[in-house]
């Protein structure tokens, strides 16, 4: 498809300019802050990206998505608990993990429509949370310290910082082109006609259940990475990372950057978590601001971020 | 026996709290059609509003009507400036927006009343146990809870099927443009329904002060309880919200009671003891993909629009 630069494009192509010259300013200035940041908000960009398949494309507004993240970090924090130390277990463990997951939730949940599923993949998430908590032998409640970052055997190595910053920025290079190849393949314009009109793609003779539940398990084993990368990052999993207010963030990234839109949440996710950064450096009660600032975005900020580009152009 | 009696009104006391935050919720998505993830917020506003009214009186009824007068103003004020604009929108954006309030009423409580819990202690007549039958001792205020929140479902059966407002408000929920062409002040019926909502989260929240403590993001999960409890229900229905909240009530307290024991019998102790809190936790989460399979609309859902 060949289309004429666009401001959308011309802004989507700086975004990852910046985000593959970072490790460059930060190695420059020695600001290892910045990389530590950005890795964390390339990691849940993948996440958004993710959630923007079947929240953007295939309609499903789902709120338990932090629930794969959790899932993907647990199947790496428990391998790696249990003496698994390598990366060609793990990750394809929390892939897997994530898949059985989404495939079981999706099946459930698909069953409903409207806010019905709003709550019930909020329900799941929230499920899933307890049971993390549940586990005493993997920390319970106070979650699970890893020792050692997933071991790809010499290939890369996860404990060096701009290699692992590549690793993470390159799965979501990665996802970004697989769900661009998605939404215009067959299949993906099969899932978006049915976002658009069920009704008439089933009468057409689509079965519409099977198709929102392959697009939802693709999404979910994609955050699933996510949580594997996330897990790595921080060196521990906990329940926390599937609370529910993870999946309202994972929202909002996919809304502030523009829902649909292929590149969108990838800059959601970094204006929030940048923003997010900034006002706790200014006050402590950042929450105060960001709030209302959602409201505000919600109310008068229609398509996102990238609306509002599209719009100018 | 004891232990049955004791767990089973726990169990009824757990539902009925969960009936006073999960009718506010259906209320407001059957006849506003909105989505309200802030309601947990008045729930948790309706406790710090207690804990600071009772100390402040030095009476706990008079502090805890104080705090329900409060919530209620807090309801209409939030309705008034925010919640009434997103009318109409994608269900999407309620929850974004509502998810915002949520932050920002976290921040505001810790800023207000600081990081650490509030205790709201209870007045000595309400701490002695009572005897409810020959040898049956149970805890005053937890009987209090149960008398009290089923007095006021009873009201909101009378009020929504018995009174004028009542029946305007049914009529909203059934066809909404229709009575606002017949003349009724539709604004000012969403504002009040709204406010009675999130009187009944503040009700719900004050009496469970005593018990839990009164702390940042106590209203989320039992928010997340109330979502369950209307899903089970089917939403916007108040019948189904009322008999699907006692259910829920009684499944997750006795579920947590018995559970271990139970598995005990059948797997080893070890085992047992590290299954029973999971399970016991997901017990309600099960139950509720049951009702999916069976009934995707719900127990009881409501008259369709």
């Amino acid at each position: 498809m060949k289309r004429p630069p666009n401001v959308q494009n011309l802004v989507a192509a700086l975004v990852v300019a910046g985000l593959l010259l970072l490790p460059i300013y930060s190695l420059l200035t020695g600001n290892v802050f910045a990389l530590t940041l950005f890795t964390r908000i390339v990691i849940l960009a993948l996440a958004a990206c993710s959630l923007n398949l079947i929240m953007g494309y295939g309609g499903m507004m789902s709120f338990g998505h932090a629930a794969y993240l959790g899932i993907g970090g647990y199947a790496v924090g428990i391998l790696a608990h249990e003496g698994i130390g390598s990366g060609f277990a793990q990750f394809p463990a929390a892939l897997a993990a994530s898949a059985i997951y989404a495939l079981v939730i999706g099946a459930l949940s698909l069953r409903t429509r409207g806010v019905y599923f709003i709550m019930i993949t909020l329900a799941f998430a929230q499920m899933a949370y307890y049971v993390a908590s549940g586990l005493a032998r993997y920390g319970g409640d106070d979650g699970l310290t890893i020792y050692k970052r997933s071991d790809f055997a010499g290939l890369i190595n996860l404990s060096n910082r701009v290699q692992f910053y590549y690793l993470c920025l390159a799965c979501l290079l990665g996802t970004v082109v697989l769900i661009w190849r998605i939404v215009n393949s067959r299949f993906g314009l099969v899932v978006q006609g049915l976002r658009s009109n069920e009704q008439r793609m089933q009468a057409i003779g689509f079965p519409a259940k099977r198709y929102k539940l392959v697009c939802f398990v693709i999404a979910g084993t994609m955050c699933g990475l996510a949580g594997a990368l996330l897990a790595n990052n921080t060196d521990f999993v906990s329940p926390a990372m599937m609370y529910w207010t993870r999946s309202g963030d994972l929202m909002v990234m996919v809304i502030l950057g523009g829902m649909g839109s292929l590149f969108g949440p990838v800059i959601g996710a970094v204006v929030y978590l940048v923003l997010e950064e900034l006002l706790s450096q200014v006050t402590e009660y950042w929450a105060l601001i960001m709030g209302p600032l959602l409201l505000l975005i919600v109310l008068f900020g229609r398509g996102g971020i990238m609306g509002l580009l599209a719009s100018r152009s | 026996m004891l232990l049955v009696v004791e767990q089973i009104l726990n169990g009824l006391q757990f539902g009925l709290l969960l009936f006073l935050l999960a009718a506010g919720l259906t209320l407001v998505f059957g006849i506003m059609d909105l989505v309200n993830l802030a309601h947990g917020s008045l729930y948790m506003m309706g406790a710090y509003f207690a804990a600071t009214f009772v100390a402040w009186t030095g009476s706990f009824v008079l502090g805890a009507l104080l705090a329900l007068g409060a919530t209620l103003m807090l309801g209409i004020v939030l309705e008034y400036t925010a919640l009434r604009h997103l009318y109409g929108r994608d269900h999407l954006d309620h929850v974004l927006a509502t998810f915002g309030l949520i932050l920002f009423f976290n921040e505001a409580v810790r800023l207000i009343w600081g990081p650490a819990g509030l205790a709201l202690p209870l007045p000595s007549w309400l701490s002695v146990p009572v005897q409810i039958f020959p040898g049956i001792y149970y805890p005053a205020y937890r009987l209090a809870i149960i008398v009290v929140a089923l007095a006021v479902a009873l009201l909101l059966y009378l009020g929504v099927m018995r009174t004028r407002v009542g029946m305007l408000i049914r009529a909203g929920a059934s066809n909404r443009e229709m009575i606002g062409a017949l003349g009724i002040n539709i604004k000012l019926l969403y504002t009040l329904v709204f406010g009675l909502g999130a009187a009944l989260a503040g009700l719900a929240g004050l009496m469970q002060a005593p018990i839990l403590t009164v702390q940042i993001g106590m209203g989320e999960n039992i928010l997340i309880l109330a979502f369950v409890v209307i899903v089970i229900g089917g939403i916007g229905s108040i019948r189904g919200a009322f008999l699907a909240a006692i259910f829920v009530g009684l499944i997750d307290t006795l579920g947590r009671a018995f559970l271990p024991d139970l598995l005990r019998q059948v797997l080893s102790s070890a085992a047992a003891s590290t299954a029973a809190p999971a399970l016991s936790s997901m017990l309600i989460y099960l139950l509720m993909a049951i009702v999916l399979v069976v009934r995707p609309e719900g127990l009881f859902p409501a008259v369709r629009r």
